[in-house]
């Protein structure tokens, strides 16, 4: 169990590392001087230079990824030369406004798909499991966007009941934060529920015809109740493998959302920043990313084992 | 699809209930924030496109930032009204002396700073010199080159002695070179501006919204409206349902004329249509084949139907002037009959500069009318025999590094929204049209140094003489379009300066 961890650890810090000259380079590579940029269509040479100078963006390249790394060492992501401001406070307000909208986006489609996906496995040769295997193909199909339009024009623009978009802090105006929140939550959690029920009836399906559901049939349970007592605990690993990867996803690719919704997270804080070549901003939204998504790969190793006590025990077997 | 959405959902019948009722509950809570009344006539919500980077102007081009801080955070001693002529501000009068090279500004008295200092004369003094010293890095600062000295003669009395003669100078201090600051107040101009105008910064949400509050210190008429916030949508739809929720109370410079309709037959709603310095230009470059040729560009010019153009591309709207200079700007005269739509005519020059068949690059830069102009140009230009191929360029970073920087394009299309920029544009072989100035330069830098009559004469013969050449093609003058609740009063129609004026705005 501890060499396990202790190996996803290095592997964590590993890809941190790997991460950092990835990102780098890459923006290093994309075309577009920050210096030209901020300087605009009136520029003289002799201004990009003096702005190329005060961003710092002239000196050699492994001067600046030295300057950055070290900073990122201390857990500072540094001063943005476009923005002028504080990277760090910055980038932990936009996550926070991300893992409020994809937490709960992701709470909702599991409690939408857990319970219509395992319905669908039970029923699955009958019209009801056929319904609603056929609504998540639907699902899929329909993109996020395109359903947030049609909440908002329907509940927001037709009944009035929920305003069309913004964001406001919960901690300024609860109620505002709440009813702001509703419509982006559906429209992000409607696709990836429907690509869990899949998820989920293909794993309900796999288990009901495993023995030992046939074994607690035979001891009297009912079908239901052997499928939730013993069988969903043996679907869940191929659902939060899946859960897990879509919520990494899920959190930059919730931009279009945040767009339809005019929502401030980090998605549109990376959009920005890479339309200014914000290189330093870019570059730490970029390592949140990839840190979230690593610690989310190691949660849910966590919970494999506690899920699946086979698991554990094979990594003490390993020990 | 709607009904395909209950279908999926009603196998869930309870689980569906109590996620309606939650909303319902919060659907509740909000109740009462939208519809048509203000709920409080001290504030205002202004959706603008386009956040600004940083507040700093001096060091930062773009302009969303001089739309939300001139006038309304920075003042000028002169400023433009509606109508495109210049009018007092900070300074009350003015007058020339020395052949026209000396100004000397009366000051208003009284006026203060946010951070609480006077405004006087050594202000002016430091911030004209401040443009023109290393701390300013911004392309506009070159306007202020022609200043030779500023002379502080008391508290309320400075002179700018100019080493020749301009008319365009006093214009330019219409514009953010010309804003004032104060000596203790441009330590972080990116985050904290320091002005003597009639609002301040109250807070800035940054990827939401810029808050303003008025300064109860102000030294002139005091705003209509207290608390102006300016919240910033990258999507245009997303505006509208803003608006139409009552979340926004105005949209300005609005980007996308389709989403109008809704809004034209609502009386709840006033849409104001203006002009602005803004010309949509499909540039050609000059200094390279097959755009080298004049009788080649003068084709492109006769080859587009540039009502059509605009018709089908902006939904009509915006401004046909046939000429690089907006109607606003003194000099402007309609010159719309030099290249009336002739394709014929521009298959004879094609054919007499031995150019048929031609192959081009149209540069297009990712902007909603750049992309909507191009398709029409491209298809019109295929009637009288060149073939542009559209490539996509992303603005601003890739499109000011190939076509601006490096000069490497044959074609593509801008909106140049500097106010006031042919000379800009057209005085200067090395920008990117790479337009031979050597016929207008010497007419041009006579008309400047002439007084305001005869310098309007100068610069319409200018004019003439580089639509004769045909640059560029001036496809229309992007319209300002405003959509306000119609309780609203004071919002300017047309945008003149790079300033959206919020003092004037008021609830009725």
């Amino acid at each position: 169990m501890l060499v396990r961890i202790a190996g996803n650890l290095a592997r964590f810090v590993l890809s941190l590392l790997a991460a950092t000259l990835a990102v780098f380079a890459l923006m290093r590579v994309l075309p577009g001087d920050p210096a030209a940029i901020a300087a605009g269509e009136n520029a003289t040479p002799e201004v990009v230079a003096g702005l190329a100078r005060q961003f710092g963006t002239d000196r050699p390249l492994p001067v600046q990824y030295w300057d950055w790394f070290s900073g990122l060492w201390r857990g500072d992501f540094g001063v943005s030369y476009v923005t002028r401001t504080d990277i760090s406070p910055l980038v932990a307000d936009k996550v926070q406004v991300s893992l409020i909208l994809v937490t709960l986006a992701m709470a909702l489609a599991l409690a939408l798909a857990i319970p219509a996906g395992t319905i669908a496995a039970v029923r699955h040769n009958r019209p009801s499991g056929a319904v609603i295997s056929a609504a998540s193909q639907l699902g899929i199909a329909i993109p996020g966007f395109l359903l947030g339009i049609v909440l908002v024009s329907f509940f927001a623009l037709r009944l009035g009941w929920l305003p069309a978009n913004g964001w406001v802090a919960p901690g300024v105006d609860f109620a505002g934060f709440a009813s702001r929140l509703v419509l982006p939550v559906i429209a992000l959690a409607g696709v990836q529920s429907a690509i869990l029920v899949r998820y989920v009836r293909s794993a309900v399906l796999e288990v009901m015809h495993e023995d030992y559901l046939r074994t607690a049939r035979a001891k009297g349970l009912s079908p239901l109740g052997a499928l939730v007592r013993h069988g969903l605990r043996n679907a869940a690993i191929p659902v939060l493998t899946v859960t897990s990867v879509q919520f990494s996803a899920l959190i930059i690719g919730a931009v279009v959302i945040e767009r339809v919704f005019v929502i401030p997270g980090l998605g549109s804080m990376l959009l920005s920043a890479v339309a200014n070549r914000d290189l330093l901003t870019v570059q730490s939204v970029v390592m949140v990313l990839v840190a979230l998504t690593l610690v989310v790969n190691l949660l849910v190793d966590v919970l494999y084992t506690i899920v699946d006590p086979r698991i554990r025990a094979a990594a003490q077997g390993e020990r | 699809m709607q009904a395909i959405l209950t279908a999926r959902r009603g196998r869930r019948g309870a689980r569906l209930a109590a996620v309606l009722a939650a909303l319902l509950m919060l659907a509740a809570c909000s109740a009462g924030s939208t519809g048509g009344a203000p709920a409080d006539k001290d504030k205002l919500v202004v959706a603008l496109t386009g956040e600004p980077v940083n507040l700093d102007f001096t060091t930062t081009a773009g302009a969303a930032i001089p739309q939300a801080m001139m006038a309304n955070v920075y003042e000028g001693l002169v400023t433009l009204d509606q109508t495109g002529a210049i009018r007092p501000l900070l300074a009350t009068q003015w007058e020339t002396s020395n052949m026209n090279k000396s100004y000397t500004f009366t000051l208003v008295e009284g006026a203060t700073f946010s951070n609480g200092a006077a405004f006087d004369a050594e202000d002016v003094k430091f911030s004209i010199e401040r443009v023109k010293s290393a701390a300013w890095l911004n392309g506009l600062k070159s306007k202020m080159d022609d200043v030779e000295e500023v002379v502080v003669n008391s508290p309320t009395s400075v002179t700018v002695n100019l080493a020749r003669p301009s008319q365009a100078w006093l214009y330019s201090m219409t514009t953010l070179v010309g804003a004032m600051f104060d000596p203790s107040g441009v330590d972080d101009l990116a985050n904290n501006p320091v002005g003597t105008g009639p609002y301040k910064l109250a807070s800035w949400a940054r990827g939401e919204s810029i808050n303003l509050e008025a300064r109860p210190d102000y030294w002139g008429a005091a705003p209509g409206i207290k608390d102006v916030s300016l919240r910033y949508f990258a999507d245009a739809i997303a505006t509208t349902n803003a608006l139409s929720s009552g979340d926004v109370d105005v949209i300005y410079n609005m980007q996308a004329p389709e989403l109008l309709s809704s809004f034209e037959s609502n009386p709840a709603y006033q849409v104001i249509e203006g002009t602005s310095n803004g010309e949509v230009i499909l540039s050609m470059n000059n200094k390279a084949k097959p755009f080298n040729d004049k009788r080649v560009r003068q084709a492109v010019l006769y080859a587009i139907d540039r009502k059509t153009v605009r018709d089908t591309a902006w939904n009509g709207l915006g401004t046909l002037v046939g000429g690089p200079v907006p109607p606003t700007d003194p000099y402007y005269e309609d010159l719309n009959d030099r290249y009336p739509f002739d394709p014929a005519k521009a298959r004879a020059l094609l054919k007499e500069a031995g150019a048929q068949d031609l192959k081009i690059t149209f540069t297009v830069p990712t902007r909603p009318y750049a992309t909507a102009v191009s398709e029409i140009v491209q298809s019109q230009l295929r009637d009288v025999g060149i073939d542009a191929k559209i490539q996509s360029a992303e603005f601003p970073a890739v499109w000011l590094d190939t076509v601006f920087t490096r000069h490497d394009y044959q074609m593509s299309v801008i909106l140049a929204v500097e106010a006031r920029d042919l000379l800009t544009m057209f005085n200067n072989p090395n920008y990117y049209i790479g337009y031979d100035n050597s016929k207008i330069k010497d007419e041009a830098a006579a008309a400047d140094a002439s007084d305001e009559a005869t310098y309007v004469e100068g610069m319409k013969n200018v004019v003439r003489t580089i639509v004769e050449d045909a640059p560029v093609d001036t496809l229309f003058i992007f319209p300002n379009i405003s959509v306000a609740k119609a309780g609203i009063s004071g919002l300017g129609a047309n945008s003149v300066t790079e300033a959206l004026n919020l003092a004037p705005i008021a609830w009725s």
